[in-house]
């Protein structure tokens, strides 16, 4: 199972050239696509704001939705700012938020799962009850409840993304935890007297590792997607900061004209979360390459 | 016997659910800071005004009375008022609630087939080209968040090519011709992320099937391809199939808030948005109610069909 995973970071500081090659090469064609894709956006979102060429909120064009040009090179939006620092400002926002979100989501369920699957018992029973109702309400409407109650600062959209996200991966870590619960090393390690923490640290989580790395690449692509559909809404993140989805939103004026302030924030995020998942799928454990029995 | 009293648990494990939801939106929804009465009345309204409000709307009732009152009124038909227009929330919902399910209704008539047409083809080819290039533009389809896949879709089919019209108005002479004219860009959109989330599962499924020693069995006998797939495989696995569509269809639910918002429809998706902008709470609670209902049937129809598929529970 271990054998092949292509982007293990132990195993970087030895040759980690000779390393990242043969990772490179055992991805697929669509999954190089995905990992550059990837690379660029995770490289937009941490240093597009020294690539900037303008300020982001900034009135810097002579006209609103101006076409590409050399002062301008994705043109002008609705309000005659460069559209391109705009999306380098927005990639942040987007990323940053699934990023964390996402973090916060995956991490809450794997330790949740890990206490309920070992502990096991009625707050088992409880944590699971609860996750199975917070799963059943459809993320959007989800999504739409809290903002209506809470409002939809940048802290608050993190909370929600990580809340509405959080059931999914309680389920498969806990489903990964239980199982691995019942493994003989686990019993042995258990026999041989180890304290429930230890188990848990040194035994079950490092085998999770893995599998919720992918899920958590799941879970950011799930988190762009509700977030900037909430700010497209106008109900994700509020200006004057502008995520991807609210520039695609402020600029709907600009459809008539089919100007680069519109298609070029929504490029970005289909280039984005397009990437992540052609990745994700070209990675071992996802089943791509299971075949037969 | 056994599948009667399966299916018999999940029905009342699916009402539990619902039940929790209710509890948990309402509490959610207690907790929005200043109530009602003040919001309704707005600033300049002195403390006595909003004291009488409060106690004509019940507001001075612990929570869990109100709560009571509230779930009584959802289940009687009567949700409340709406606190922006006044009227009451079955009414409003009531005059929405068919256009929704039209769109939706629409949506699942032409996902479907196309998708289980993807799915069982890429499933028969597995891991030939035309599966990969399949998987390659369903996964892609699948990371395309709805509103951008409106804003394109009105784009070129409304503003370049001027095809269709931008937004949805429900033509009043129900001819098919208008009617098609009128939803083609909404139901395209919803079908985009249905059909290729369908298509997933669907080729999941079957190829699931494809792995079963039955096949081999049948293959080793010299059938042709297309008599396996369509005498052996697709009985078999049409209990999946089912599973795969209902489950699909959920992401119908997440896809028409945006739908019905882009293409200023009028269903209870775009109602809900406007609740959430009007803080309309009443109304807000019951369409959320509406939702996780429908998502709730659409799990269980999955459930069920995949325990009627089981042949080791319906047997015995």
């Amino acid at each position: 199972m271990r054998k092949s995973y292509s982007l293990d970071a132990e195993a970087l500081p030895q040759d980690g050239l000779a390393v990242a090659e043969r990772a490179w090469k055992s991805l697929s064609i669509s999954g190089r696509v995905g990992l550059v894709l990837v690379i660029f956006w995770l490289f937009i979102a941490v240093f597009g704001a020294f690539l900037s060429p303008y300020s982001p909120s900034a009135f810097v064009a002579d006209d609103v939705f101006l076409p590409m040009s050399a002062a301008h090179w994705l043109g002008s939006d609705y309000l005659g700012r460069d559209t391109l620092s705009r999306v380098l400002s927005g990639t942040r926002y987007t990323v940053g938020l699934a990023f964390f979100g996402a973090l916060l989501a995956s991490a809450t369920g794997t330790f949740l799962a890990l206490y309920a699957a070992v502990s096991q018992g009625v707050l088992d029973e409880v944590i699971s009850r609860l996750m199975d109702t917070l799963i059943s309400i459809p993320s959007k409407i989800f999504a739409l409840v809290l903002v209506a109650v809470f409002g939809a600062s940048l802290p608050l959209l993190l909370l929600t993304a990580a809340i509405i996200y959080l059931p999914g991966s309680y389920r498969i870590a806990r489903a990964l935890a239980v199982n691995l619960n019942s493994m003989d090393y686990v019993e042995v390690a258990r026999v041989r007297g180890e304290r429930k923490l230890y188990i848990v640290f040194h035994e079950i989580l490092p085998n999770m590792l893995n599998p919720m790395m992918a899920d958590f690449g799941l879970r950011f692509v799930f988190v762009v997607l509700l977030l900037s559909g909430m700010s497209f809404l106008g109900l994700g993140v509020q200006p004057p900061a502008a995520d991807l989805g609210s520039l695609v939103r402020e600029n709907m004026s600009g459809l008539q004209d089919i100007a680069p302030a519109i298609l070029a924030p929504a490029i970005a995020i289909a280039t984005l979360t397009i990437g992540v998942n052609l990745l994700i799928d070209a990675l071992p454990q996802s089943g791509n390459g299971k075949g037969g029995h | 016997m056994r599948v009667g009293l399966l299916i018999l648990k999940r029905l009342g494990a699916a009402l539990l659910t619902l039940w929790l939801v209710s509890l948990l939106v309402f509490i959610l929804s207690s907790m929005l800071p200043g109530d009602a009465a003040s919001e309704m009345l707005g600033q300049s309204a002195t403390p006595e005004a909003v004291a009488a409000l409060r106690l004509k709307l019940g507001l001075d009732q612990p929570l869990y009375v109100r709560y009571f009152q509230w779930l009584f009124g959802l289940m009687s038909g009567h949700p409340g008022q709406s606190m922006i227009s006044g009227l009451p929330v079955a009414e409003i919902i009531g005059t929405r609630l068919p256009k929704s399910l039209f769109l939706a209704g629409l949506t699942a008539l032409v996902s479907v087939p196309v998708a289980l047409t993807i799915g069982i083809v890429s499933a028969i080819y597995r891991n030939s080209f035309i599966d990969r290039a399949l998987n390659v533009m369903t996964l892609s389809m699948v990371a395309v968040p709805e509103f951008l896949v409106a804003t394109l879709s009105v784009l070129v089919f409304a503003v370049s090519l001027r095809w269709l019209p931008a937004l949805t108005i429900i033509p009043d002479v129900a001819d098919p011709a208008s009617i098609a004219r009128a939803y083609a860009l909404p139901v395209m959109t919803l079908c985009f992320v249905v059909v290729a989330q369908m298509a997933r599962m669907t080729r999941a499924a079957v190829a699931d099937q494809l792995d079963q020693p039955y096949v081999e069995m049948a293959v080793l006998k010299g059938l042709t391809k297309p008599r396996v797939i369509l005498r052996h495989v697709l009985p078999n696995a049409t209990g999946p199939i089912v599973n795969a569509v209902a489950l699909s269809l959920s992401y119908l639910l997440g896809g028409v808030v945006i739908v019905e918002t882009v293409f200023n429809y009028p269903g209870v998706a775009s109602l809900i948005v406007d609740a959430v902008t009007s803080r309309d709470m009443p109304l807000l609670l019951a369409c959320t109610m509406v939702f996780c209902t429908a998502y709730m049937v659409l799990v269980l129809i999955a459930d069920v069909a995949a325990i009627l598929a089981n042949p080791r529970l319906a047997r015995s």
